[in-house]
C-alpha cells in the first residue's frame, strides 16, 4: 500500500480538538502524523484551501441488500457513500430477509469487504421479523457485529416489549434506536399534518405521533436504566423532550437528518413525491428547533436516512408513494449550510458526522488520531455545483435536490489508507 | 387554458368567465334540439376512478351536446391503485389521441402527476381525493348566479365532512377569490386542522351558524375516505347534530337557499322535507352542471377549427435519441 501525504489542508479532527493547517502522513493503511512535518510519500495530495478531517460515519442508511437491489445494494451504497465523504455506515435491518439473523449479517458485512470502499456497520433488529412482538438474539447479532438494534420503517410501537427491549439490551450495552411513530395516530398519513396537508387534501401524520412515543420511551428508558437513541429526530416536541431527558442525565441520545433541518413540509406543495419522507418534513417551526438541538448538543448526531426508492415507487400520487430520498451524497453539501448560517462551528458540525456516532456505536473510527486506521475525507467547502441526479452514485434518484445548487464538495475519499474516490471518481 | 386542475389555479376573470359562458349553454339544454356543433372533431376520454353518476352523465351530456365524441372509462380504482399502473392507463389513453382527459381519482393530485407526462391532452379535474373538485364550484356559482347578481359580499355555509371533501376545499379557494365567506360546520373529527387559514368561520354548532347564511350547502359523509370509523359515533347522532331539517332551515332567512353537491344521504344530512322544498336548489345545480362543463370543454379545446396532427412529444424524444445515435436519418 502506498503512503499518502495530504499537504496543506486545513485539518480538523473533533475527537482530538484540532482544527490548524497541518499535514497528514498516512502510513500502512495508519494515521502516522498529523502536525507541520513533511515526509516523502508515494502519493500526495495538495489540500490548500480544503479541509482535511475523519471519513464521515453514516449511523442510519438503508442499503436494501438482501431483497430489494433493484433500489439499492452494498456495492452502489458503497460508491454513494464515498462520494460523500462517507467511510463508515450503519445499515438498517429492513431488508428481506431482514437482519435478524446473525447469517444475514455476517452476509452484509462479508459483501461490504468485498467490495472494499465503505466500512459497513449492520444494526440488527429490536423484534424478529420487525413484527415488534418476540426479541431478537440480541447477543448472537452482536457477535455477529451489529452494532445496534432497531426496527427502523416500523416503531417498536408496544410498551411491555419496548421495556423488555430496553431491558435485555442494557443488560449488555447495546444501543436500541427507535423510530418514534405513534402508528395509531399517523395511520395512512403522507405529509406532516397541518395546513399543508389540509390545503393538499392528504392524510396527514401529526407530530404528536413523534412525540409521544419519544415521550413513553423516554420514561421506560429512565425507568430500566437503559442507553435510547432517537432516530430522524424531526419534531419541536420530541427535540424538546430529548433535551430535558438530557439535562436529566439519561443516556439518551438523537440524531438530525439534513432534510429536517435544511427543508420543510412546503417542498411537497405540488404532490412532489420526492419530498415525502417519514417522518414527514415538518413546519419552519419544527426545523429551527432541530437546529437549535443541533447547536446546544441536544443532538449529537447527524445522519441521513438514505432512503433509496426506485422510480417506479416514486412515479405516482403523493399518498401512494414510498416513503424516503437518498442522501449519502448530499449529506455533506447540505450540512454545510448550517455553518454559513452560523447556526454551528466548521468542528462542531464534522464531529456530528465523525467522532459523535463513532463513539456512540463504540466504532473504532472517527478520528484521525495517530496509528487510527487512516480513513479520510477531503472537501472543497466553499466549491459550488448542481446536483444532477443522474449522475448520482447511487442506484435512485429519489432527491429533492435535483437541479438545485450546492456548496461544498468531496474531492478525496480515503479508506484504509487507500483512496477510494478522487474528483468525481470512484476506485475500486 | 390548456388544464383545469382546480380552482387554485383560476383568476377572478376566469371563473367569471366560465360562469358566464356556462349561462349562455343553460338556455342550450332547455331547447328540443340540444346540439351545437362547437366541439365537433374533439374527442373526449372520460376516465372515471371512482363511482360517479351525475359529474360523469354531466361531462357525457355536456360533450355530446357540443357534438364532441365522447368515450366513458371506469376504470376499478383497486386494479390502478399504485400509480405507475394509473400512469399506464394515462399513457395509453392519451397515445389515441384525445382533445380533453376528465379525470376522477381517489388520488389527491392525479391531474396534476398525469400532466406532466401527457403535454399533448388537455386534463379536466373531476375530482382527485380530497383536494379538488372545480367544476362542482363553477355549477354551484352558475347556480347561484340565476339568485344572486354576485356572490361577493355573501355567506355560504358548508356543513358536514369538510375533512374529506373536495368541495369544500375548492369552495374556500373560490371564496377568497370572489369574494364571498364561507362557515364550514362540522365536529372537530371531520374538520382537517388549521382549516381557518383558508379565511373561513369555524362553527361546531350548526344552530349558530345558521343566521345570517345565504346558502345552506349540506355535504355527504365521505365514508370511503374515511381512514377510521370513530369520525362521528352514530349516523342517528350525526344527523341530530349537523342534520338539516325543517326546524333549522326555519330559523334561516327567507332568501336563504339549499344546496348539495349529491349524491344525498336523505334522513343524515338533509331530511326529505327539505330537500324537496322550494328552497332547494339541488336539481338546478344538476342542470347547471352539464352547462358549466360545456363551458369548461369549450374554454378547454376552443371553437371547431382542426389543429395540426400532434406527435406524442415521448416519439419525438425518441426519434431525436436514434437520429442522435445514428440509427434514424
Amino acid at each position: 500500500m502506498m503512503d499518502v501525504l495530504i499537504h496543506g489542508g486545513r485539518v480538523i479532527d473533533p475527537a482530538n480538538g484540532l482544527d490548524g493547517i497541518a499535514n497528514v502522513m498516512i502510513k500502512d493503511g495508519c494515521i502516522a502524523a498529523v502536525g507541520e512535518g513533511k515526509h516523502k510519500a508515494g502519493t500526495e495530495i495538495d489540500a490548500s484551501g480544503l479541509i482535511v478531517c475523519p471519513g464521515l460515519v453514516d449511523m442510519h442508511v438503508h442499503l436494501r441488500e438482501p431483497g430489494q437491489e433493484w433500489k439499492e445494494d452494498v456495492e452502489s451504497g458503497s460508491k454513494a457513500a464515498v462520494a460523500g465523504g462517507v467511510t463508515s455506515m450503519c445499515c438498517m435491518p429492513n431488508t428481506t430477509p431482514r437482519l435478524d439473523h446473525a447469517g444475514v449479517i455476517r452476509q452484509v458485512i462479508e459483501r461490504a469487504g468485498e467490495i472494499g470502499l465503505c466500512n459497513v456497520h449492520p444494526i440488527a433488529a429490536v423484534t424478529k421479523n420487525l413484527d415488534g412482538k418476540e426479541l431478537t438474539e440480541m447477543r448472537e447479532l452482536a457477535h455477529a457485529g451489529a452494532v445496534a438494534f432497531s426496527d427502523d420503517g416500523m416503531p417498536v410501537w408496544h410498551g411491555g416489549i419496548m421495556r423488555k427491549a430496553l431491558e435485555y439490551a442494557s443488560s449488555f450495552g447495546f444501543l436500541i434506536i427507535q423510530h418514534a411513530e405513534d402508528l395509531q395516530l399517523t395511520q395512512d398519513g403522507c405529509v406532516n399534518e397541518g395546513w399543508i396537508s389540509t390545503q393538499l387534501g392528504v392524510e396527514g401524520m401529526p407530530a404528536e405521533g413523534e412525540d409521544d412515543m419519544v415521550a413513553r420511551d423516554i420514561m421506560l428508558t429512565r425507568l430500566v436504566d437503559a442507553r435510547y437513541h432517537v432516530a430522524h429526530i424531526s419534531s419541536k416536541g420530541a427535540v424538546e423532550l430529548v433535551r430535558r431527558a438530557r439535562n436529566e442525565g439519561l443516556k439518551i441520545s438523537a440524531e438530525a437528518a439534513p432534510h429536517h433541518f435544511a427543508l420543510t413540509e412546503e417542498e411537497v406543495l405540488g404532490f412532489n413525491t420526492d419530498a415525502k419522507m417519514n417522518p414527514p418534513l415538518r413546519t419552519e417551526e419544527d426545523r429551527q428547533a432541530v437546529i437549535e438541538g443541533l447547536s446546544d448538543g441536544t443532538i449529537e448526531i447527524i445522519a441521513t436516512d438514505h432512503a433509496p426508492h426506485h422510480e417506479d415507487d416514486k412515479r405516482c400520487g403523493l399518498s401512494c408513494a414510498a416513503f424516503g430520498i437518498v442522501g449519502l451524497e448530499t449529506m455533506l453539501p447540505v450540512s454545510l449550510g448550517l455553518v454559513r448560517d452560523g447556526m454551528l462551528s466548521l468542528p462542531d458540525l464534522l464531529a456530528k458526522m465523525t467522532s459523535n456516532p463513532a463513539k456512540l456505536l463504540n466504532l473504532d473510527t472517527g478520528t484521525l488520531s495517530h496509528d487510527a486506521v487512516a480513513d479520510v475525507c477531503i472537501f472543497d467547502p466553499e466549491a459550488t455545483w448542481r446536483l444532477d441526479r443522474n449522475k448520482l452514485f447511487s442506484k435512485s434518484k429519489n432527491t429533492p435536490w435535483h437541479d438545485k445548487a450546492m456548496t461544498g464538495k468531496v474531492t478525496h475519499t480515503i479508506k484504509g489508507g487507500r483512496i477510494v474516490f478522487e474528483h468525481g471518481t470512484i476506485h475500486a | 387554458m390548456k388544464h383545469l386542475f382546480g380552482i387554485a389555479q383560476l383568476s377572478r376573470e376566469q371563473i367569471e368567465y366560465l360562469v358566464n359562458l356556462g349561462a349562455s349553454f343553460v338556455e342550450l339544454s332547455r331547447r328540443s334540439v340540444k346540439k351545437a356543433p362547437t366541439l365537433r372533431g374533439k374527442t373526449i376520454i372520460n376516465l372515471f376512478f371512482e363511482n360517479s353518476t351525475r359529474t360523469r352523465t354531466s361531462f357525457e351530456l355536456a360533450g355530446k351536446r357540443l357534438s364532441a365524441d365522447v368515450i366513458n372509462i371506469s376504470a376499478s380504482t383497486s386494479a390502478t391503485k399504485k400509480g405507475e399502473s394509473l400512469l399506464d392507463t394515462g399513457e395509453t389513453l392519451a397515445a389515441m389521441q384525445p382533445h380533453v382527459l376528465v379525470i376522477r381519482h381517489a388520488i389527491a393530485g392525479t391531474c396534476e402527476f398525469l400532466a406532466d407526462y401527457l403535454p399533448d391532452t388537455s386534463i379536466v379535474n373531476a375530482g382527485d381525493g380530497a383536494h379538488e373538485h372545480p367544476t362542482q364550484i363553477l355549477t354551484d356559482l352558475l347556480t347561484l348566479k340565476q339568485t344572486w347578481d354576485s356572490p361577493q359580499g355573501k355567506v355560504i355555509t358548508i356543513v358536514g365532512d369538510i375533512a374529506h371533501s373536495r368541495v369544500a376545499r375548492s369552495h374556500l379557494l373560490a371564496a377568497q377569490k370572489l369574494g364571498y365567506s364561507v362557515r364550514v360546520v362540522a365536529p372537530k373529527t371531520l374538520l382537517p386542522l388549521a382549516i381557518e387559514r383558508f379565511g373561513c368561520e369555524v362553527y361546531h354548532d350548526f344552530d349558530a351558524a345558521i343566521p345570517g347564511s345565504d346558502v345552506l350547502y349540506m355535504l355527504r359523509m365521505q365514508t370511503e375516505r374515511m381512514t377510521s370509523s370513530c369520525c362521528f359515533p352514530s349516523i342517528r347522532e350525526y344527523h341530530e347534530a349537523y342534520g338539516l331539517n325543517r326546524r333549522r332551515l326555519d330559523m334561516a332567512g327567507k332568501d336563504c337557499v339549499v344546496m348539495h353537491p349529491g349524491p344525498m344521504n336523505r334522513g343524515v344530512e338533509i331530511t326529505s322535507d327539505v330537500a324537496d322544498s322550494a328552497r332547494s336548489h339541488i336539481l338546478d345545480q344538476v342542470e347547471c352542471g352539464v352547462a358549466v362543463r360545456m363551458a369548461v370543454l369549450t374554454a378547454l379545446c376552443g371553437g371547431g377549427q382542426t389543429e395540426p396532427v400532434r406527435r406524442s412529444r415521448k416519439r419525438e424524444q425518441a426519434e431525436a435519441a436514434m437520429k442522435a445515435q445514428g440509427k434514424l436519418l
